[in-house]
């Protein structure tokens, strides 16, 4: 048995034999032609450009992708297949170093995708992966292999994947493929997009798992935890089979739970919000039962297009989630990636440290006809609903005062075009590094909110990369180092009279519910579907039992103890859940 | 008409540079010229009817770019292209045939 664990980027549990696909190489190597060849080598090439591009308008037409992301890369695809440039660049090849056709496609093809690999700029190096999907396509119809197995599945599986192409993923027989776990990707990659509009459970950024995967074996993928298991021991089956079961049971109970508050059994109230990505799940954080958006994140509409979002690009993407969600607040954080992740800032420098590099609110700070486009956008929805503003990446008290000083800077030029905002919209703000935790006492006289983004805190405070393999067993948020801050946090906003929440995966883990609401935390704001199990512990325990249990882990002196504690106490409690 | 050679400089000025959509505009109405049309940029001159070609030019916001018409219609080619490229791309601006490589 082994665990892996990812990035939930599709919730939802699969459990099915696992199919890998194999996303790397076909290796293709050199042979040569006899002269006399050349040119049915030639119309081989032919056949299989046009062969390639009747299959993608199939894709294009037949397929329910919704989304026109999918739609927009198969049209670069397609402009691929019909340039006229690029095929004679293979065809030339093929004639004067009298190559077959296969290693004409593949040797170009990778020349032009190394050419892209190589430029700095990060939209134009991401196109690589396209490349290879181009020629991919192409070998599978000079080969004469049929379009991978997976239109031709008879059974049930789960695909794992180093990373899954969008053809691939576009090319999938709904019925028979339950899930995706994949060694890369991130929560706005393609394979993320596909299986969300499928409706089936994704995680990504596993690592390697081509260390065998044993013959016949299961696997579970837990797009709820962002977990993978491979070849799991009867035990865990049995309990995932359970869990599988009890999430369809909650689905049922859904419609009695979600109208129940989400309140301790002695009557404290706590308010459950939802993290989303895009503004169409806000549907689901209603349905989950969730009382409004504690995260909103805006980086999607950075990451597609290609381009910078305009001021309506913003607006609606905001006005649909706040539309949905009426009078609940929705929580709209600003622009979160770091310059090596926007696609039009390909000038700046490549970092040697990006996590600690210009990213997030530092880069708005830099860029404000940017973060100027997204503030005149946040204001002008705010009248349409209870809608807040998160800065994240405050690390000092400077920070937080330039970004409010832009912010009025921006209503200052929508009151000279009589344009309506609620010009005391609150503004809050993530604290997610050390040094804002320090100074929370600080921050909280000059913010409307707190929010802890503990995946951040936890990176920034333990020095560990959780997607770095050899260090990610040191990434855990049940080291004291990390607890104490958050307590210190928590305590800092209560002076303040601040609101406080937890938007970080914590927030949504079972075994952390306990210890969280015992150190006074009494907003949570996770992924709608793992509303349901959250609201169920929290009405299934009592504010005492919490108290008395984080007291005692605050003594504690190792993450493993602490985690041990928490475990135990949370199978006490609800046994059924774990 | 007679055949002539035009030429025209113009430099990109909508922030995401000549990515896909851009690129994909420029080498549509590229097409709908029958002169030959090259764009070149810094010391790589291509063909600006080829998307693979224009995309492998890499140019992003603040490149200078050379374009050079032959052809019957070389001038309304170049001051066509340099247009868009001026507009930075707008859809409004252009009426652009579908045509297929």
């Amino acid at each position: 048995m082994e665990i892996r664990k990812g990035i939930a980027v599709s919730p939802g549990i699969a459990i099915a034999k696992p199919m890998v696909v194999d996303s790397k190489d076909y290796r293709i190597p050199r042979r040569s032609i006899m002269a006399s060849q050349r040119s049915a080598e030639i119309q081989r090439l032919r056949k299989a450009f046009s062969s390639a591009i009747d299959q993608l308008q199939g894709i294009e037409s037949a397929q329910d992708i919704q989304e026109g992301k999918i739609r927009d890369i198969f049209a670069v695809h397609m402009r691929f297949l019909k340039d006229r440039s690029f095929r004679k660049r293979i065809t030339d090849f093929i004639s004067n170093d009298l190559v077959t056709a296969e290693y004409a496609v593949s040797t170009i093809l990778r020349e032009i995708a190394s050419h892209f690999a190589g430029i700095d700029d990060a939209y134009i190096s991401e196109r690589a992966a396209d490349i290879f999907d181009i020629e991919k396509r192409l070998l599978t119809h000079l080969l004469g292999k049929k379009q991978e197995d997976l239109n031709h599945l008879a059974e049930e599986v789960v695909i794992l994947a180093a990373d899954l192409t969008p053809t691939q993923t576009a090319g999938f027989n709904k019925s028979f493929v339950k899930g995706f776990a994949t060694e890369k990707g991130g929560r706005t990659s393609h394979t993320a997009i596909v299986a969300r509009s499928l409706g089936i459970p994704a995680v990504v950024a596993l690592g390697d798992m081509s260390s065998e995967i044993p013959p016949d074996c299961v696997v579970i993928v837990d797009g709820n935890r962002g977990v993978v298991i491979i070849d799991p021991d009867a035990d865990t089956l049995k309990q995932y089979d359970v869990y599988a079961q009890q999430m369809t049971q909650f689905v049922h109970q859904l419609g009695q739970l979600r109208e129940l508050p989400a309140e301790t059994r002695d009557g404290l109230r706590v308010r459950i919000l939802g993290n989303i990505e895009f503004p169409d799940e806000a549907e689901q954080v209603l349905e989950k039962g969730g009382d409004g958006i504690g995260l909103y994140r805006t980086e999607f509409l950075y990451l597609y297009g290609g381009q910078e979002p305009t001021e309506e690009d913003h607006y609606n993407a905001y006005a649909e989630a706040i539309r949905v969600m009426d009078d609940k607040p929705v929580v709209i954080r600003t622009m979160d990636l770091g310059a090596d992740k926007l696609p039009h800032a390909g000038w700046h420098a490549n970092e040697a440290n990006p996590v600690l590099g210009l990213r997030s609110i530092r880069y708005c700070l830099q860029d404000l006809t940017l973060f100027k486009t997204q503030l005149r956008a946040l204001l002008r929805v705010s009248v349409l609903g209870d809608v807040r503003v998160m800065f994240p990446l405050i690390t000092n008290l400077q920070e937080l005062r330039q970004a409010k000083m832009i912010l009025r800077d921006v209503m200052e030029d929508l009151d000279e075009y009589a344009v309506p905002y609620k010009a005391d919209m609150p503004v809050g703000i993530m604290i997610e590094t050390p040094s804002s935790a320090l100074t929370a006492p600080l921050l909280a006289n000059e913010s409307a909110f707190f929010s802890i983004g503990t995946n951040d805190l936890i990176q920034y405070t333990l020095a560990v990369d959780r997607a770095n393999e050899h260090v990610s067993t040191l990434f855990s948020a049940a080291e004291p180092a990390v607890i104490q801050l958050m307590r210190s946090i928590i305590q800092d906003a209560h002076r303040g009279g601040i609101d406080l929440s937890i938007c970080g995966e914590v927030a949504s883990d079972p075994e952390f519910i306990m210890l969280l609401l015992g150190m006074g935390v009494r907003t949570l704001s996770l992924a709608p579907p793992m509303i349901p199990e959250v609201k169920k512990i929290i009405r299934s325990v009592t504010i005492e039992e919490c108290n008395r249990l984080a007291r005692e882990v605050l003594t504690m002196d190792s993450s493993r103890q602490i985690k041990n504690f928490l475990r135990d106490a949370a199978t006490r409690i609800l046994p059924e859940t774990f | 008409m007679s055949e002539s050679t035009y030429k025209t400089e113009v430099t990109i000025k909508n922030p995401e540079g000549l990515h896909m959509r851009p690129a994909g505009l420029f080498v549509d109405l590229a097409n709908t010229f029958s002169s030959e049309i090259s764009v070149s940029h810094e010391d790589v001159s291509v063909d600006a009817k080829s998307f693979v070609q224009v995309m492998m030019l890499a140019a992003t916001c603040g490149s200078r770019l050379k374009i050079q018409a032959s052809g019957t219609d070389a001038r309304q080619a170049a001051e066509a292209l340099h247009a868009l490229v001026e507009c930075e791309f707008s859809d409004d601006s252009t009426a652009v045939s579908e045509k297929e490589g």
